[in-house]
């Protein structure tokens, strides 16, 4: 097969789900629910075949599209490519693999909306794929609108429940106002330079210095990428979303949209502003940004009672570490991003589907009032455990080799600080979903009725989630199955031969704007450059994850245990305890306090790029 | 004229977002969204505008070597209004559902989801 070939196939990776969720709504009331369900695997089984084939092509040089073959001639075009690199290929497989795993875990769910929900995620579905297949900038807008409108009634699907419609609204809210921020900035940026496509724009951006307007594009361009990131201070819609949506849904959200955003904004620093604003610039602002959130997301995940908003605060401080380690702008720290990325969605996602089969046998998620609820099912509890360890760092899981690459690469980049965070937070993130596993698998610590921890009335707890199946006896086996295939996707990462290596092409690539330029201008497929550095596991990296988990399961046994502490102690700790309570208190859940945290978040960005002197 | 088109813009985009900040009423909130997209309209238009010049059509009166204002601003702005219009409708229905459900539009009154 020729690359012209994939490139041929590249559009109907988009194409095709559209088609089918038109076809959905129009003849969904028609049609038995398990044909529904049968045409929506099929469908996304598809679209993993059509990103196969694109990733292999990439592997020998990108692929480009033109629509409606409006080839740029001598370097200059006024077409709208997509363009496949092998980690946006990748990325495309891995939103496609996600999306059958969530519609096979979805086998017989929401049986009322007929059609809707599966035309819904095939929408979403294919605002993902162009998104990251696109090569232009405008484009990229209006898929990051179309998976947001997607994802906004996939939200409030559970349209009975309160909190689902309130949580999808502030989500449309928050990344909407973002979207329109970027879009200005687009604009000013069309208006100064005369084109939208990524290359071109680039290429124009190499001969000029970097001027006020140049840094106020890039900054109110990225902020709507950073919002869909969830980065703080972006990042308070992101578990009122993920609390209230549906689990299947919530696979797509953690395991691959919001790391979607990370994926976009540093696709456009490197193929567009890479040449004109100082990389010393862009690391200034973004390591502690990648810091703060990682700290935040840490404490809040590990403060939780609520299960699924447990989960959503451990993704905003595994979106913290990614955005640290993409910070370092070396093709190291992104290929161990890129590998974290990927096993991290996973594991993640099999964590939400367990939540999910809890939520379908007991009808809540509070990790409090399920004590002890869990005790019969030994082979979910295994699959819990397993899941908790990987996302703690536990070798050989993927997200340990992804862990242990990023930290040396940040140490190799002059953060000898990194690991620590790294451990820091994973300990943190993995306790906090282990310490559940404890009290619901195992019935340890103190039943809630007999003087344990009682939750604070201020707080969203699980208790009054409300169900997305008919209640079940006996959990299906297509459950199962989508669990245990993310589990073993997350371990694949890092024990297939050749993954490591595979991952650092695929950074190179991402990393290098002059040849996405050229092949993307003229057509010339420069071979990328072979990485100077390969990403395997280290002795080093093995400990540290080791020591991550222990950690995890150190904190989560005490945190189970908990003795009532001495008062000296708890006075000690009471400064801690009660700057997280105003920490927890700033996440109100009122959607203007939302939108003023953006724009405030929006200034600081643009005063830490823009303003601040940088050394050196 | 131009700059003050770029300022019009500008205060549209902030004052929408400012509406949203402010906002005791979640209809209110999605409507000062629009306003804010409003803005990007008038960028969008004024970014491709020429004083003395056509609309981009070519045909028996107007020759495709005369001037004429910048069509693939006028395509994004069109494509914008599409996207805001679904992004209107979809967020006003949930703003109904909100009321449905807890009784209030007034987001400081909504406390279903804290910490």
């Amino acid at each position: 097969m020729t690359s012209g070939t994939a490139a041929h196939l590249m559009p109907l990776a988009i194409a095709v789900p559209v088609l089918v969720a038109c076809l959905m709504v129009a003849a969904g009331s028609r049609l038995p629910h398990h044909v529904l369900d049968l045409l929506g695997v099929a469908t996304s089984l598809t679209v993993c075949a059509l990103a196969a084939v694109v990733l292999t092509r990439s592997a020998d040089g990108r692929v480009v599209t033109w629509n409606g073959d409006w080839r740029p001639k001598r370097g200059v075009s006024v077409g709208i490519p997509l363009v496949a690199d092998s980690l946006s290929a990748g990325t495309a497989l891995l939103i496609a693999g996600l999306m059958s795993c969530a519609l096979l875990y979805s086998w017989r769910y929401y049986s009322p909306v007929r059609g809707y929900y599966h035309a819904l995620m095939l929408l979403f579905l294919a605002g993902m794929e162009g998104f990251v297949l696109s090569g232009d900038l405008f484009d990229m807008f209006v898929f990051f609108e179309l998976m947001g409108i997607a994802a906004y009634a996939l939200t409030g699907l559970k349209i009975e429940d309160p909190t689902a419609v309130q949580g999808g609204l502030n989500f449309g809210i928050v990344n909407s106002l973002g979207a329109y921020f970027s879009l200005a900035g687009i604009g000013v940026l069309y208006a100064r330079h005369g084109q939208l496509g990524l290359a071109p724009l680039g290429q124009r951006l190499t001969e000029h210095r970097a001027d006020a307007l140049t840094v106020v594009a890039l900054v109110v361009i990225v902020t709507c990428f950073l919002v869909k990131a969830a980065v703080v201070p972006f990042h308070f819609w992101l578990p009122d979303a993920h609390a209230v949506a549906p689990a299947p849904v919530c696979v797509l959200f953690s395991g691959v949209m919001v790391e979607l955003g990370l994926y976009g904004a540093f696709r456009v620093f490197w193929t567009v502003f890479g040449s004109a604003v100082p990389h010393d610039d862009i690391r200034g602002a973004f390591l502690p940004a990648g810091v703060l959130t990682a700290v935040v997301g840490a404490l809040m995940c590990f403060a939780q009672s609520h299960l699924k908003r447990m989960l959503a605060y451990s993704t905003i401080a595994h979106v913290g570490l990614f955005t640290t380690g993409l910070a370092t702008l070396t093709p190291e720290g992104t290929a161990g991003v890129a590998l974290y990325a990927a096993a991290h969605a996973g594991v993640k996602s099999a964590l939400f589907l367990l939540v999910g089969v809890i939520l379908a046998r007991h009808g809540h998620v509070d990790e409090l009032k399920l004590h002890g609820c869990g005790r019969d099912a030994r082979f979910v509890s295994w699959l819990y455990f397993a899941a908790g360890a990987a996302l703690a760092g536990l070798p050989p899981f993927g997200t340990a080799l992804g862990k242990s690459v990023t930290e040396e690469a940040l140490t190799r980049a002059g953060h000898p600080w990194g690991p620590a965070v790294f451990v820091a937070v994973s300990a943190l993130t993995g306790g906090a979903v282990l310490r559940a596993g404890f009290r619901i698998y195992l019935g340890a610590g103190p039943a809630p009725d007999a003087g344990g921890p009682v939750a604070i009335a201020a707080q969203t707890t699980g208790i009054e989630e409300h169900r997305e199946t008919e209640q079940l006896s006996r959990t299906p086996r297509t459950m199962y199955a989508a669990v245990l295939l993310l589990l073993a996707g997350g371990l694949a990462v890092g024990v297939l031969p050749g993954a490591g290596r595979a991952f650092d092409h695929a950074a190179e690539g991402f990393t290098d704007p002059r040849g996405y330029a050229a092949a993307v201008l003229f057509g010339t497929a420069p071979a990328v450059g072979s990485p100077h550095h390969e990403s395997t596991w280290t002795a080093q990296g093995v400990v540290l994850g080791c020591v991550s988990t222990a950690a995890a399961v150190l904190l989560a046994a005490a945190a189970v245990r908990a003795p009532r502490a001495p008062d000296a102690r708890r006075a000690r700790l009471r400064p801690f305890l009660r700057s997280l309570a105003a920490v927890r208190a700033l996440h109100s859940g009122h959607v203007g306090d939302y939108a003023a945290w953006l724009l405030f978040g929006m200034t600081a960005l643009a005063a830490l790029v823009g303003v601040l002197p940088v050394d050196g | 004229m131009n700059l003050y088109a770029y300022g019009v813009a500008g205060w549209l985009l902030l004052v929408g977002a400012f509406g949203v900040v402010r906002s005791a009423n979640l209809v209110h909130a999605v409507v000062s969204l629009s306003v804010a997209q409003s803005g990007t309209y008038v960028l969008l238009l004024c970014v491709g505008y020429q004083r003395a010049a056509g609309a981009p059509v070519f045909g028996s009166t107007l020759r495709p070597s005369t001037r004429v204002t910048d069509p693939v601003v006028q395509a994004m702005t069109l494509t914008d209004i599409v996207v805001s219009a679904t992004v209107t409708a979809l967020l006003l229905a949930t703003a109904v559902q909100v009321h449905k459900q807890q009784g209030t539009v007034d987001p400081n009154r909504l406390s279903a989801l804290k910490g």
